[in-house]
């Protein structure tokens, strides 16, 4: 039977080069409400590119990308700009503003979009802050706390405009097993909780076995395979058997 | 593409994107109330850490002036005129130019830097996806700190050196300490007027903000297109500091002539 979900995000035929480099050749693919869709695929087949094109970072060369129904490459700034407050992105490395302590860097959207008191701001922060469980970090710089750490004030600063959309780039990137499992328990923890539509770029089996439901596989460009976890990794596509093979997970 | 033509498009887009900035700094001065606690501590770091430097210099400046003109001013006996040539050297010159020569070093660097920084490591992607406003966070607080700054950093420098200046005049010219000072207060007054100073003063003071400006806008500009790690920004601070200087030079020979030639 088909999913009857609305679909959130989509990709038609999106080509996009840097230079002489082409990196994405006619991807398509679609995200419905409320699910967790795992992009994975080699090193440089475009799968960063992917989720810079879905929050307008990036602008396709043709084909269409599609956020909510809206053509995001068509929008005007303020409009990308309203879109992008009810999306999240969680950086690879984090992206903290360095000079901002943990708590006005989840704070910064509320302060400079909102006209929410202090108060109210501070009572939101230290929610998400508890949500992703670092209650205590507040005043700590991005320069003395962990990369784990980081990935989860990453996370609190996406959730902090109560998105509906989030965007994970390589979520485990850079953290050792034990990290890497809480912060993919954080994210499942998050889509239960929030009920929000989610892509996670990544290429460690043990992240996509935890968040996905659904896992696309992209060589060249394109999408391979597209299939619910179970089935992908027991997937006998000869390429997708040699990727996965050569996987340290 | 040919080499001089790429260069010819990148100055071309480089300048583009310097005047973009700054209209969009001005269109968001309403917004300036909100950030004057980014502006003082911009102050703080450029101009009251940069201080001692900006003496030094200042000092040193002033005391060069004096010896370089005085030795010439004593071979056909006018050097009890060197206070008047070094206070109006200073003030209408010597002490903008030097004082933002300094401040494109150290503040226009460093503003590069910073913002190249925050661009290479994705911080700068992170505010556009955030929805916050770049403009309104990093450049405007930057550039009022500077403006502020920079006049207040010239006043010091002017001082210094004609301090500098008479230590010269007494020690190697023989000029008596008072002589000094009364021709160089006498250079710099013009009475009769609300604020009794000379053109030359309210010139270099004039010129100090218009530097200001140029550093702060190719400082944040070099910084804002900023890419390629480590090496993206060493390049975008050679740049900034680099095309500041230019800028200042260049900006120096148009306002004195639209000052005094005009």
């Amino acid at each position: 039977m088909s999913d009857q979900r609305e679909v959130l995000i989509r990709f038609v035929d999106v080509h996009k080069s840097f230079g002489k480099q082409k990196v994405l050749s006619g991807l398509s693919f679609e995200v419905r409400r409320g699910e967790t869709l795992a992009v994975m695929g080699p090193s440089g087949t475009g799968k960063s590119v992917v989720l810079r094109h879905a929050i307008g970072l990036l602008q396709p060369d043709s084909g269409l990308v599609e956020v909510e129904g809206k053509a995001v490459p068509r929008l005007r700034r303020r409009e990308l700009s309203e879109l992008r407050k009810r999306m999240g992105f969680v950086f690879q490395e984090g992206a903290l503003i360095n000079w901002l302590n943990v708590g006005d860097n989840v704070a910064l959207p509320l302060r400079e979009n909102t006209d929410l008191s202090e108060a109210e701001i501070r009572r939101r922060v230290q929610e998400r802050l508890d949500l992703v469980r670092i209650p205590d970090a507040w005043e700590k710089m991005p320069s003395q706390i962990s990369g784990g750490m980081k990935k989860r004030v990453g996370i609190a600063r996406a959730l902090v405009t109560d998105p509906e959309i989030i965007l994970y780039d390589e979520p485990n990137a850079g953290l050792d097993p034990e990290i890497s499992q809480s912060i993919n328990e954080l994210i499942v923890e998050l889509q239960k909780k929030l009920s929000v539509t989610s892509m996670v770029v990544e290429h460690r089996v043990r992240c996509i076995r935890t968040v996905a439901d659904r896992v696309i596989f992209l060589e060249q460009g394109r999408v391979l395979v597209d299939l619910p976890p179970r089935e992908f990794f027991h997937s006998d596509h000869p390429r997708l058997q040699q990727f996965l093979g050569r996987d340290p997970d | 593409m040919s080499a001089p033509l790429r260069m010819f498009t990148n100055l071309c887009r480089g300048i583009g994107f310097q005047l973009e900035l700054f209209f969009a700094v001005l269109v968001r001065l309403p917004n300036l109330p909100r950030r004057m606690r980014a502006v003082a501590e911009n102050v703080y770091q450029g101009g009251v850490q940069g201080l001692h430097v900006v003496l030094l210099v200042g000092l040193f400046i002033g005391m060069i002036v004096a010896l370089q003109t005085g030795i010439e001013l004593q071979r056909i006996g006018q050097q009890d005129q060197i206070g008047t040539i070094v206070a109006i050297s200073m003030a209408r010159e010597m002490g903008p130019f030097i004082t933002c020569t300094i401040l494109a070093a150290t503040v226009g660097s460093s503003m590069a830097a910073e913002i190249g920084t925050m661009s290479v490591s994705d911080e700068l992607s992170a505010l556009e996806v955030l929805s916050v406003d770049r403009v309104k966070l990093l450049v405007l607080p930057r550039l009022t700190a500077l403006v502020i700054s920079a006049p207040l950093l010239t006043i010091l420098c002017d001082t210094v050196g004609i301090l500098g200046g008479g230590f010269v005049a007494q020690s190697q010219l023989h000029v008596s300490w008072q002589l000094y000072i009364d021709s160089a207060i006498e250079a710099l007054r013009d009475p009769g007027k609300l604020f009794p100073l000379p053109k030359d003063v309210y010139a270099g003071l004039f010129k100090s903000m218009i530097f200001a400006v140029l550093i702060a806008i190719i400082g944040c500009s070099a910084g804002l297109r900023a890419y390629g790690g480590a090496l993206g920004v060493g390049k975008a601070t050679r740049a900034a500091v680099r095309d500041s200087i230019i800028a200042i030079i260049i900006a120096n020979y148009f306002i004195t002539w639209a000052l005094y030639q005009a």
